[in-house]
């Protein structure tokens, strides 16, 4: 036993020695403090949604951890085996809420993968054709880019040409990727326009807010920006709209291009006025109502850091606030018209483990009269989406998808709710196949609708 | 001594790599075999980071069928194997001494049968604990052995290490909880021993196979029982000014002849620790507090309560507070289970949590001697453990980079284990012997008991192909103490 029980050698925090695994100069940039939380207990393993699917504990958080301590350490070369398990990884963070030592599973991840990408640039979206770098980078975050390139679509889906082009097998001529992305579009509704850019409040005043409105969700999800800038204004708010605001820098962070992300958030800073600092403070929240920006405005001040943009940057996402996490912390006017429905609410990753909000969204849900909550199994578990996930891992996405909208449509429930535009999109699109007439929507859209009595129409409105 | 078993086989001569991966690609396919460089290291340790050694095949099997024809191929080629679940073992259970091939029963994670009338469920080795429990809820049924990590660790490896927990006070280990097995031999023979039913006639081989540590064969089928919730819940929390007050507290409640669903005990350092974590609003002053659980039918329970409350007082309980509402109840549960994962506050860089037993009347003594122990070695000590089963955690805190430090942390776990031993306790209540406390056996056993552990196993496993190298030292162990503890560092480590 004891020649065969290899020695370990427990390895110290100094500058590892890379050379054999990095062929840069420099390993990457991951506070090896961090890596050291890590006392690989395993609890971790049955709360991800990868290890959950494959059972290989390579897929684990616990797994992947030691994957790049031991690159680190120079006892594992970054082979593409490797690589492979670190970009099965979703980033959903569902580890950090599992884990009970603390581990910032997401602050070691993201600069190994930005390593990963300084070794080969652009290799996380290699997957990708032009056509769809195209859109995640040069369409996808900006609202009006967005809206005009899905003019058609929604053009098509209110002629009903749409549907002819389904049933002629006409969609066929359209190039693979095109026609992938198209599966995955909802059912679009007219567009509110342009809201003016300050909505007074109603009655009495409570708050001053300012409303983030994204940018694929405000041309995918145009509704569900109405009703939170509806919803505020009925509790009180007054809503300023900043018309310079763009995308939160999500698409770019995430697929590890940090340059254009930082472009992106220097010029909300600037958009929300977070340069001001005096002006700054007359204003109450920022608020969102997609999880996965608020995550990355959350996010700013570690994003921006060691550039002179720090401070700003902390000023700014000192005010963040998700609509449920907002609305419960002001105290929510009451909704009175009911909503005789069973509905269901998935956890977005991003707002359940990123930002730990798990409570405000069903406390509001369940403020709505008549309608009733039925809890979800696993409502916790990735459905999948993970931002440009399922265009980078369709298989794994898929295979998420389906498990998550299998356990939606065993609860019987007639309405899904979930506070992220990507869940949102994902599961629609899976629950096709089998319960086409779930309604799929944001909480705040289920609490506008019983504030305004105007049902919308997949219940009936 | 060294009537002992030989050294566990490695993998024999001529054994070929290529040969072994294309035997079990056939048995299970080409998606169920891992061979890669980063698949190993994943599975080179599991919660007991000291000891690791690759594996030189990672295999899935999805059915009984699949172990059979993995362990005939390894017979054949004389190849060590052993299974794993979640690899949570905190003891090195899952570390295949030696190389081979790893069996990983993950994939094996069905539900088979939910028997509500006849009170049992038949599940596969992979199946999650919790997943279990959960399952049972619309019956208003769980299964009792709820270990901390039940979030994550597997009904097979429950069995494996016979897996105890907070609520094993009054409902048992797991072994009062497995109705019975399916095993394959190490020779590829499947046996089944015990079933649904009750009291089977015969040895109780079952008995014999839960807790065996993997080392009798392979676990491939589990009949568990299944336990009624209960009707209703009392949970106090006794506040204490010194450590002998609180566990006198647990002596007399034990005595007075009531049978708590859970007596857990966390001292000071760790309530500063937890309350940090979890803000419950535990008292920061008071040298330790006592978890005091009773549960079943709602009629009588109050007094029972009261009765303990009594006996708190009486050992001079500053105050006795009480869980009123399930939220509160869930809230003190949540903070005791994850309080190992909060030592990270205390300040230190590493810990190494100790697992000994002890007569419950002997917590005093025991106690005692930790904190002089730590005290002697200048080392961190903070304590959250299982008091009503007298299982102790000591927690010993230190900085891993100080190899100074390390030693002492080996040398004062080591005498509280024997101090343990001493006292008439064991030196493992719910992790195991697994690698980590192999040496400590022959502390325990005369070599004549070891003799007959290990006829036993012979029995089942006469070429120790199965989990080699695991719970029984081999011969000689007994007189020089494992290498790679001496010349090894702990890592930082949980247990639960």
């Amino acid at each position: 036993m004891s020649a065969t029980a290899t020695p370990t050698k427990t390895a110290l925090p100094v500058v590892p020695h890379a050379e054999s695994a990095c062929p840069t100069s420099h390993g990457p940039k991951v506070d090896y403090e961090l890596v050291l939380d890590c006392v690989h207990c395993g609890l971790c393993t049955a709360s991800c949604p990868t290890y959950v699917e494959t059972s290989n504990e390579a897929d684990s958080p616990r797994g992947r951890i030691y994957l790049m301590r031991s690159v680190i350490d120079g006892t594992l070369e970054l082979d593409n085996d490797v690589k492979q398990h670190l970009d099965l990884c979703l980033n959903c963070r569902a580890c950090e809420t599992a884990c009970p030592s603390g581990v910032q599973y997401g602050r070691i991840l993201e600069p190994f993968r930005e390593f990963m990408n300084e070794l080969e640039p652009g290799r996380q979206i290699q997957s990708l054709n032009a056509l769809q770098k195209f859109l995640l980078f040069h369409v996808f975050p900006y609202r009006w880019r967005n809206r005009v390139s899905l003019a058609p679509a929604r053009l098509m889906q209110w002629t009903g040409l749409d549907w002819l082009t389904e049933k002629s097998g006409i969609m066929g001529l359209m190039p693979e990727s095109l026609r992938s992305m198209k599966q995955m579009l909802p059912k679009l509704k007219p567009h509110y326009g342009q809201l003016p850019e300050v909505l007074e409040p109603e009655g009495k005043p409570r708050a001053r807010v300012a409303l983030f409105l994204g940018c694929v969700a405000d041309s995918l999800y145009p509704e569900t920006n109405y009703a939170t800038a509806k919803v505020l204004q009925a509790n009180g708010c007054e809503v300023w709209i900043p018309r310079s605001q763009g995308c939160c820098g999500a698409l770019h962070y995430h697929s590890a291009e940090e340059a254009p992300a930082r472009d992106f958030a220097a010029a909300n800073c600037e958009a929300f006025g977070a340069t001001d600092a005096e002006r700054f403070k007359s204003l109450d929240a920022i608020i969102t109502n997609a999880a996965g920006c608020g995550y990355q405005l959350k996010d700013y001040a570690h994003m921006m850091h060691n550039t002179p943009h720090a401070e700003v940057a902390a000023r700014f996402q000192s005010k963040v606030r998700d609509i449920s996490e907002f609305l419960m912390e002001l105290g929510p006017v009451k909704p009175n018209h009911p909503l005789n429905i069973k509905a269901t609410y998935h956890d977005a990753c991003h707002l359940r483990h990123a930002q730990q909000i798990f409570k405000q969204p069903r406390q509001l849900l369940e403020m709505i009269p008549g309608l009733e909550l039925i809890p979800l199994p696993e409502s916790e578990l990735c459905c999948g989406a993970a931002g440009s996930y399922n265009l980078t891992q369709p298989e794994m996405a898929d295979r998420l998808g389906k498990r998550k909208t299998t356990n939606i449509a065993a609860t019987g429930a007639k309405a899904l709710f979930t506070g992220n535009v990507g869940c949102l999109m994902q599961i629609t699109r899976h629950l096709k196949a089998l319960e086409p007439d779930v309604w799929c929507a944001h909480p705040v859209d289920a609490l506008w609708a019983s504030y305004s009595g105007e049902m919308p129409k997949e219940i009936g409105g | 001594m060294n009537t002992l078993t030989p050294p566990a086989p490695t993998a024999a001569p001529g054994f070929s790599h290529v040969a072994l991966v294309a035997r079990m690609k056939a048995v299970v396919g080409n998606d169920n075999v891992l061979t890669a460089a980063a698949d190993m290291a994943a599975y080179e340790c599991d919660g007991f980071t000291i000891a690791k050694t690759k594996p030189n095949v990672v295999v899935f099997p999805t059915s009984t069928e699949h172990i059979v024809g993995i362990v005939k191929a390894c017979n054949e080629l004389g190849v060590s194997f052993l299974a794993r679940g979640a690899g949570t073992s905190l003891a090195g259970g899952c570390v295949l001494v030696g190389g081979g091939v790893m069996i990983a029963l993950a994939r094996m994670k069905r539900i088979l049968e939910v028997n509500v009338r006849d009170r049992y469920a038949v599940v596969e080795p992979g199946v999650v604990n919790v997943w279990l429990t959960n399952a049972l809820k619309p019956h208003g049924l769980h299964y009792a052995p709820d270990p901390s990590s039940q979030g994550a660790c597997t009904i097979g490896g429950n069995v494996a290490t016979n897996s105890g927990g907070p609520h094993t006070l009054k409902y048992g280990v797991t072994v009062n909880h497995i109705l019975g097995v399916e095993l394959v031999l190490p020779d590829g023979r499947v046996v089944i021993c015990g079933g649904p039913t009750e009291d089977t006639p015969g040895y109780d081989l079952t008995g014999a196979i839960v807790g065996s540590e993997g080392t009798f064969g392979v676990v491939s089928k589990v009949w568990v029982r299944l336990t009624k919730n209960p009707e209703a819940y009392r949970t106090l929390l006794g506040v204490f000014e010194t450590i002998d007050d609180a566990t006198n507290t647990i002596s007399d409640i034990i005595g007075a002849g009531i049978v708590p669903a859970a007596l857990e005990l966390l001292d000071k350092t760790m309530l500063s620790a937890v309350e940090a974590a979890f803000k419950f609003g535990f008292p920061l002053d008071a040298e330790a507090v006592v978890i005091m659980e009773v549960d079943g039918l709602a009629a009588g329970l109050q007094e029972e309560a009261d009765r303990i409350e009594g006996i708190a007082k009486k050992n001079n309980a500053r105050e006795v507070r009480k869980a009123n509402t399930e939220a509160e109840r869930m809230a003190l549960w949540k903070a005791r289970k994850q309080a190992f994962g909060t030592i990270g506050r205390l300040g230190y860089p590493s810990y190494c949590t100790q697992d000994g037993v002890v007569p419950r009347t002997k917590l005093p003594e025991i106690m005692r001697h930790i904190q002089a122990t730590a005290k002697k070695y200048k080392l961190g000590i903070c304590n959250v453990f299982h008091a009503g089963d007298g299982n102790v955690h000591p927690i010993l805190m230190f900085d891993e980079r100080d190899p100074l430090q390390v030693k002492a942390v080996m040398d004062a776990s080591h005498e509280i284990l024997s101090e343990c031993i001493n006292l008439g306790g064991s030196v493992t209540g719910e992790h195991g012997i697994g690698v980590e406390k192999i040496d400590f056996m022959p502390l325990m056993f005369t070599p004549d008991d070891l003799h007959y552990m290990v006829r036993l196993r012979t029995a089942f496993n006469p070429d120790s192909r199965c989990s080699p190298g695991k719970m029984l030292p081999t011969a000689g162990g007994c007189s020089e103490p494992s290498s790679f503890v001496g010349q090894t560092k702990p890592g930082r480590r949980a247990a639960v």
